[in-house]
């Protein structure tokens, strides 16, 4: 699969592979300016090394982002990272041993699945409906690993606009998740880059918030809350941040100056001076900014909805996010999406296949992962276009060799949106326990 | 001397390509020569004749490097190269080609047919499968016809797998190979200047687990170098080898990928790789090791080979 994404960075292809935001549209006379600024102000301090647990000014920052999703927090609860990434890297290194249990969605985050392998953690997943992971099935996981005598590190979620399935986690679910946790005593680690990015529908509190109205501080001491600047503003800051439990915080702070010592301070100041900006009424630049992207995002996610429908035929499903970067679309099940992906790399389009979702590799192999918002409408158009060719030649060889004919008939034309704006996902279907056992039994 | 490195490119094997291209640079370098790197692409040919490279050192994989593609650009333009001519390049490549070739020659092959995309799609084979199904029986490995390292290899144990099997390596290439699966060790014999390196052994880590991917994860597999044979088989392995690398007419050096059958304690030999990797885990420069010829040794030799056609 590596040698596969290589080739989706050539230029001439059209990705729908990347977890990319887009970042022309941040303004470059603001971007001169707020660097102008920083040289200005702080050349110094932002050529120096700054504190492990970040910057007073940065910190001040997250606090507000914080506050936008609801969440209350305290500015020393907060260590600043290098990117999301690196909080998913500081709690392994800080919690798991080799053989260690950590419990996650399924699918989940692509890019955790290479740090959990490398931390040697074993992985349980539990397969998502459309209101995110069912808590009853993990009761009945956490129950059985108990009866094996172990007991989960922590609990991996990434409860708004999931990465890669595109699903959200509801709110009794929310709130259960928190009372299971309570009850065990386990961790869990919220992943929310996405957060903020919501195109419809209601904003759900987070896990963090929810835990920490029931302890006595006001904090959560049962969740750690990983957040990123990378989806709002840019992933090319580099900044990212945890809010966790003290006793956990320090831990992390330890294992970050192993790791780097600081995140750039030259980008913290960057943000700094960013959140300060005002719009022309007083109102924070940052959050038109997020307005804006909400906007742009929403309009490509309705593209590909409709690209989807005219492209992808009977036989295939996909998630419908109200928020976040990303669909998940489960194609027919004889259809490998590693192997469709060489296809479609000869097609000059990519993607992410299902597996790169599943720590065994294995499940997940009719599904991918779409991008809608890193490139404008007409390559979303074009690059679904492209998927839905490869798609019908695989179905129409399948059909001649199966002698059961596929569905080799060109798109229909585009059909309008119809589906109901509150929806949060069609479906994301549940393989039944056959078709597991079957794919199991592959191993 | 000025050493043009052909690598990169479009291929699945991009990524391996460059890596291996790393390595001989690197090596290149040590050995007093002048590296001008290229990435093989839409101005290929143009990037080439400016560089006024002395020689071209191919370390592109896959299409374009492997099936004979450059080759045949090279020797357009009256450049010396490493490895092998444009005809033992189609012949490799090609894996059906390379195996009716071998059956031809007396080469023990493992049975298969070849089945191409058009054949299925315009010409109704899909109904001579149970005819294939009955001959070659399961399991079997299914392989897009052209193309390296594991990609598109798929297994088939029974009839309900196969059309997603094929499918799947269908992806990679409008001809797929059905190949009965010999069970047994995964060998390599690489050679270099007509001579048979020591055997590497490939390990699956985990017992009992078939997947052609764990070959190419680090990790997965173990290497064993040389090969714990008795001297009789790796005799036999390493004259096979050799006998298959002349058949095909490849030059310099080459990689000939065996099974050891463990019912029968047969040799059979599955395919010529004329452009094997040459990253730091590769077979080639470990079997090269063990022989005591050093990564610059090694490169120096290759690249000695593009003058003795």
């Amino acid at each position: 699969m590596r040698e596969m994404m290589a080739l989706t960075e050539r230029s001439d292809v059209i990705s729908l592979a990347g977890g990319l935001p887009d970042t022309t549209t941040f303004a470059p006379e603001l971007y001169a300016k707020l660097m102008a600024q920083v040289a200005a102000e702080s050349t110094a301090r932002a050529l120096q090394y700054g504190p492990t647990e970040g910057m007073t000014a940065t910190i001040d920052c997250i606090v507000e982002v914080m506050a936008a999703e609801g969440t209350e927090i305290e500015a020393d609860e907060v260590i600043v990272t290098t990117g999301g990434q690196q909080v998913i890297d500081l709690v392994c290194k800080t919690l798991i041993d080799p053989g260690d249990v950590i419990v996650a969605e399924a699918p989940t985050y692509p890019g955790a699945v290479p740090t959990f392998s490398a931390y040697e953690a074993e992985v349980v997943q539990i397969e998502m409906d459309s209101d995110g992971m069912p808590i009853d099935e993990l009761e009945s996981t956490l129950d059985r690993l108990q009866s094996e005598g172990r007991r989960p590190k922590f609990i991996y979620t990434i409860p708004n606009f999931q990465n890669p399935g595109g699903v959200t986690m509801s709110l009794p679910r929310r709130k259960r998740l928190v009372e299971v946790a309570r009850e065990r005593e386990l961790l869990v680690l919220e992943d929310n880059p996405y957060g903020l990015l919501r195109y419809e529908g209601d904003p759900l509190p987070t896990l963090y918030s929810l835990d920490a109205g029931h302890s006595q501080g006001g904090s959560s001491d049962l969740v750690i809350y990983l957040g990123t600047f990378s989806k709002i503003l840019s992933p090319g800051l580099r900044l990212g941040w945890a809010v966790a439990p003290r006793p956990v915080l320090e831990k992390l702070n330890l294992g970050k100056q192993g790791a780097d010592l600081c995140s750039s301070p030259m980008t913290q100041l960057f943000v700094a001076a960013y959140f300060a900006e005002r719009d022309a009424a007083g109102r924070p630049a940052w959050i038109d900014y997020v307005e804006r992207l909400k906007n742009l995002y929403r309009a490509r996610r309705d593209a590909m909805f409709e690209a989807l429908e005219a492209n992808f035929g009977d036989g295939a499903s996909w998630t419908r996010p109200q928020g976040g970067l990303f669909i998940w679309a489960t194609l027919d099940e004889r259809i490998d999406t590693t192997d469709l992906l060489a296809l479609a790399t000869s097609e000059r389009v990519a993607f992410v296949p299902g597996r790169a979702a599943y720590v065994d590799g294995r499940r997940g192999s009719s599904s991918m992962r779409l991008n809608f918002a890193g490139i404008p409408e007409h390559n979303i158009h074009e690059g679904i276009r492209r998927i839905g060719k490869a798609i019908r030649e695989q179905l129409g060889l399948l059909g001649s060799l199966t002698g059961i004919p596929g569905p080799v008939t060109p798109p229909a034309e585009p059909r309008p949106h119809s589906g109901s704006p509150l929806a949060d996902v069609v479906e994301l279907p549940r393989r039944d326990e056959t078709d597991a056992a079957r794919r199991h039994g592959d191993q | 001397m000025k050493v043009a490195v052909l690598k990169g490119g479009r291929s699945l094997e991009r990524a391996v390509s460059l890596r291996s291209a790393a390595q001989v640079e690197d090596g290149l370098q040590r050995l007093g020569h002048e590296v001008l790197p290229i990435d093989v692409g839409a101005s290929f040919a143009s990037d080439l004749l400016e560089t006024r490279a002395d020689v071209a050192f191919v370390a592109l994989h896959g299409r374009d490097g492997e099936d004979g593609t450059v080759q045949e650009v090279l020797e357009a333009l009256g450049m010396p190269y490493t490895g092998s001519p444009p005809a033992a390049c189609v012949r490799c490549t090609d894996k059906a080609l390379a195996k009716h070739l071998m059956l031809e020659a007396g080469i023990p092959t493992p049975a298969f047919r070849s089945l191409r995309e058009t054949a299925v799609k315009d010409l109704g084979a899909g109904a001579a499968l149970p005819a294939i199904e009955t001959e070659i029986e399961f399991p079997m490995v299914i392989k897009p016809a052209r193309g390296g390292s594991a990609l598109g290899v798929k297994f088939a144990s029974d009839s309900a797998g196969l059309p997603g099997a094929m499918v799947g390596a269908f992806s990679y290439d409008g001809a797929v190979l059905l190949e009965r699966h010999v069970k047994g060790k995964d060998l390599a014999v690489s050679i270099l200047d007509g001579e048979a390196l020591p055997i590497v052994e490939a390990v699956p880590r985990e017992e009992g687990f078939y997947d052609y991917e764990s070959r190419y994860k680090i990790g997965m597999t173990t290497f064993v170098c040389p090969a714990d044979l008795p001297e009789e088989t790796t005799a036999r392995a390493q004259e096979l080898a050799l006998r298959v690398y002349e058949v095909l007419g490849c030059h310099g050096f080459a990689r000939v990928d065996l099974m050891l059958d463990e019912d029968s304690g047969e040799l059979w030999v599955l395919e010529v790789n004329v452009v094997p990797g040459l990253t730091e885990t590769s077979l080639l420069p470990q079997a090269a090791d063990a022989a005591r010829i050093g990564f610059d040794d090694l490169v120096a030799r290759i690249l000695h080979s593009a003058f003795t056609r």
